[in-house]
Parts: structure tokens; C-alpha cells; sequence
């Protein structure tokens, strides 16, 4: 199993009855801030003990590592409207939906120029870049300090949620001693299921874990993607190779600095391995299919060991699915596994090919009236 | 200002000169650019792997609790 980045699993959860909280100004927050207090708080983000400074986001931005020299490559901020904040203050943050309380220790208040954010973490200033446009919308102030989670709410796919704590529980009880990570944001097709099996072939253990959260029209509900999931993994895997738990966070659309980032809290989990497809968590064409593969050989100390499959397909001549590596076939005899076409058969009421999706995970993915985000 | 806090993040080390130049050599064509990136990512190769892991945190209670919850969710017997 790997060993937490930075050596030390993050714990920043706090008895809140040893803290009167009552004098203390309280901040709302948005639940894409309150998932990352309860990925800090839980160590999903280990070594970060709470929203970075000035200087670990400087070192971030043009080193993609942490003051100490520790690989990090997106930056985690808070914005607040400054008030009559100052250093040395303690407040509390809270939001309604995650039930979230906690304590934030402010270390450092500053501003930062948007556009260098923005050129560095996503390589383009463009506003219809999607993790750009978050940037320019947040407030002129960021506020750098340790949290400590006082409270949290039991929420809707709890079931599906562990903690790091609990992942390398679990990969212990199961005897794994290297496990690969999978991360997704879609019901599986036959390309995704060649892609783990083929990757779990060589290690002991296989986590799948989809990203839940904010998603954009069109895209498959959070539940769909379960259900799914949880059909393939009941018809075609073996209960004890592979298990999957959700990761609560949103996609920033980083390319290659949030490959690193994925591959991070992967590794906090517990994973020794992580699979890195083509354009990972890219958009639009703002970056190279291949540059999420690339970027990890200048981290030669992040210790988690990146598994890269290019574009797949199935070859009708050689009857299986395969990779521009062991096919020696034309194109002509080659069916790429479209997303958007799954989509539209899907959309349509109907069961697609069973060639390109399991008829067991298509007519789980029917059974919702809508499957899809409105 | 900017430069002042350049510059305190970099030291300088010495190596034998006939190393320097051994490495030199050897990543001519290489993705390294000068002697210093290759040394940088020799050593954070080296040190990273020497890190101890801090001792756990995980007291019997702890994980006990934790078995549970897994437990009670089905991802063990």
C-alpha cells in the first residue's frame, strides 16, 4: 500500500464540544469549498492541513510543488469577502448542504493576479475555459490557514463514501498490497472494463472510484453511474479484486497538473497505482491528448506508479477490444467506443450494441426515467 | 522583491568536476535542460524514497470502528 503523500495521513477532525465556537464570525461557504474542508479534514488531501497561503501557492503555480519540495500541482484556495479580517483571527465556515462547521485559523489574507492562475494551473486565459471562469469568479481575497472539521451531515450516497482511514482498512483486510485506481465521471463501457481488467491483471486490487458532484447538463446522474457500476462489478468482477467508493470533488479541468492531483489522492487512499487515460480531465482542445502522461516523469518522488493506456477500440478482425500497441489492423475494422454515441442510444430508450456496453449495465442505466442531468 | 525570493529558493552544492561533466554528457538529447534539473530530480528521487512513513494515527477503537462501518456496508464478511 501506498504511504500518504508527505508521509503523514491528515486527521483535521475536531471534538467540537472542546471549542465554543459562539463569539466567532461565521463564513458561508459553497459546497464545492465544503468538499474541500472535508477532503483536508479527512486527508484526502494530506499533507494540506487547510487552504494554502501565498507562498505554497506561489510555489504551486510555478513549481507545481509545496513550499517543503512536496508534489502539488492545483492549487486549493478559499476566497472571502476580507471584511475586517486579519491574520491571526479565527472564524468559522459553514455550509447547509454538506452540514459543514469548521474552524479556520487564518494565517495569511492576499490577493493573487487571476490571469497568472489561470495561464499557469490551465494553460489559457480564455473565460470559456471552465476552470478559468471558476477562477475569474472568485473573490479578490484568499485566505490561507489550517481548518478543523467540526461538524459534518450524513448525505445522500454516504454507503458509497470512505475515508482514506477506511480505504486502507479495507485494502489491508482484502490482503492487497498494490491496488490500481480508477477514476471516472461516466457508467462503464467495454473500453473501461478492458482498461481496469487489463490493469488489475498486474496488481492485487482494483478501486474504482467515480468522481460525484456538480455536474453539467447532459452528463449521467450521480446514481446512474453507481448503479451501473455496481451491475458490472456484481455480473463480471470478482468480489474480492475490486471495490469502489465515490470521491466528492469538483473537476477543475486541468489536464495534466489535475492528473497529478488525481494520481495524489488516489495515492492517499491507499493506491500504489492509478490509471491515466487519453486527455485526462482535459476539455475543449486546450491541451495535448498525451500531456497527462507526460507530466509525470518531472515527479520522480510522487511514488505512485501512473498505469497510461492510449486510445482504444474493438478490431472486428482480431475480435477483442484493443490499443494502437497490439493491433495491427486498419481503422476500417475498428469501432471506437463514443460516449456521446452510448448517449444518444441510450437517450433514444434503446440498449446499445453489446459489443460496446454490457446489456446487464445498459438496462440498469434504462431503468432511471431520466438518466441524464437536465 | 520577486528576485530576492527567487534566489532563496535555490542553494548551491558542489560535485567533482569530472562528475559534472559525466552528466553533461549523459543527458545530452535528454528532456533535462542543465546539470541542476538532472541533479534536482536524481535527489528527489533518492530522498522521496528514503521518508519514513510518521507512525499512524489508527488506535485498536479506531480501527475496530472503521471494520464495522465496512463491515455493515458490505465491503467485507
Amino acid at each position: 500500500m501506498s504511504k500518504p503523500h508527505g508521509g503523514k495521513l491528515i486527521n483535521r477532525i475536531m471534538n467540537k464540544d472542546l471549542l465554543n465556537t459562539q463569539d466567532l464570525t461565521e463564513f458561508e461557504i459553497n459546497t464545492n469549498l465544503a468538499e474541500d474542508v472535508l477532503n483536508i479534514a479527512n486527508g484526502v488531501f494530506s499533507p494540506l492541513e487547510g487552504f494554502l497561503c501565498e507562498d505554497d501557492l506561489d510555489n504551486v503555480i510555478k513549481d507545481k510543488r509545496l513550499c517543503d519540495d512536496t508534489p502539488w500541482t492545483i492549487p486549493i484556495l478559499l476566497d472571502l469577502d476580507k471584511n475586517n479580517l486579519k491574520e491571526g483571527d479565527s472564524v468559522v465556515l459553514v455550509n447547509k448542504d454538506a452540514g459543514v462547521k469548521a474552524l479556520l485559523e487564518i494565517e495569511d489574507i492576499f490577493t493573487y493576479d487571476k490571469k497568472v492562475i489561470a495561464k499557469e494551473i490551465y494553460r489559457t486565459t480564455e473565460n470559456s475555459h471552465p476552470g478559468v471562469a471558476n477562477t475569474y469568479n472568485m473573490k479578490e481575497n484568499f485566505v490561507g490557514g489550517k481548518i478543523s472539521l467540526l461538524e459534518s451531515k450524513k448525505r445522500k450516497f454516504d454507503e458509497y463514501n470512505l475515508t482514506p482511514k477506511e480505504t486502507r482498512v479495507l485494502f489491508k483486510e482484502k490482503g492487497w498490497r498494490e491496488i490500481v485506481a480508477f477514476q471516472t465521471r461516466n457508467p462503464p463501457h467495454i473500453g473501461h472494463e478492458y482498461v481496469q481488467k487489463t490493469a488489475l491483471t498486474f496488481v492485487d486490487g482494483l478501486f474504482i472510484n467515480p468522481i460525484i458532484g456538480k455536474k453539467k447538463s447532459g452528463d449521467f446522474k450521480d446514481e446512474v453511474i453507481l448503479k451501473s457500476y455496481d451491475t458490472l462489478m456484481k455480473h463480471y468482477y470478482l468480489k474480492d479484486r475490486a471495490v469502489m467508493s465515490i470521491l466528492r470533488t469538483s473537476m477543475k479541468y486541468a489536464g495534466p497538473r489535475e492528473a497529478i492531483h488525481h494520481a495524489i489522492m488516489r495515492k492517499n487512499f491507499g493506491c500504489t497505482h492509478f490509471i491515466v487515460g487519453r486527455d485526462h480531465a482535459g476539455v475543449g482542445n486546450y491541451y495535448g491528448p498525451y500531456d497527462a502522461h507526460e507530466i509525470f516523469s518531472d515527479f520522480p518522488d510522487l511514488h505512485i506508479v501512473p498505469i497510461f493506456f492510449r486510445s482504444f477500440s474493438r478490431c472486428s478482425k482480431c475480435g477483442s477490444v484493443v490499443n494502437d500497441k497490439i493491433c495491427p489492423h486498419d481503422q476500417e475494422f475498428h469501432i471506437n467506443f463514443s460516449g456521446k454515441k452510448i448517449r444518444e442510444i441510450l437517450n433514444n430508450g434503446e440498449i446499445p450494441p453489446e459489443d460496446m456496453m454490457r446489456k446487464e449495465v445498459s438496462e440498469s442505466i434504462l431503468e432511471f426515467d431520466n438518466p441524464f442531468v437536465k | 522583491m520577486a528576485k530576492e525570493k527567487e534566489s532563496k529558493k535555490f542553494t548551491t552544492i558542489s560535485i567533482p568536476t569530472p562528475l559534472a561533466e559525466k552528466i553533461k554528457k549523459r543527458i545530452k538529447g535528454t528532456g533535462f535542460t542543465s546539470l541542476s534539473s538532472y541533479v534536482t530530480y536524481v535527489l528527489r528521487e533518492v530522498i522521496s524514497g528514503m521518508e519514513q512513513e510518521e507512525e499512524e494515527v489508527f488506535s485498536k477503537e479506531d480501527e475496530k470502528r472503521v471494520k464495522d462501518r465496512l463491515r455493515a456496508l458490505g465491503y467485507i464478511d
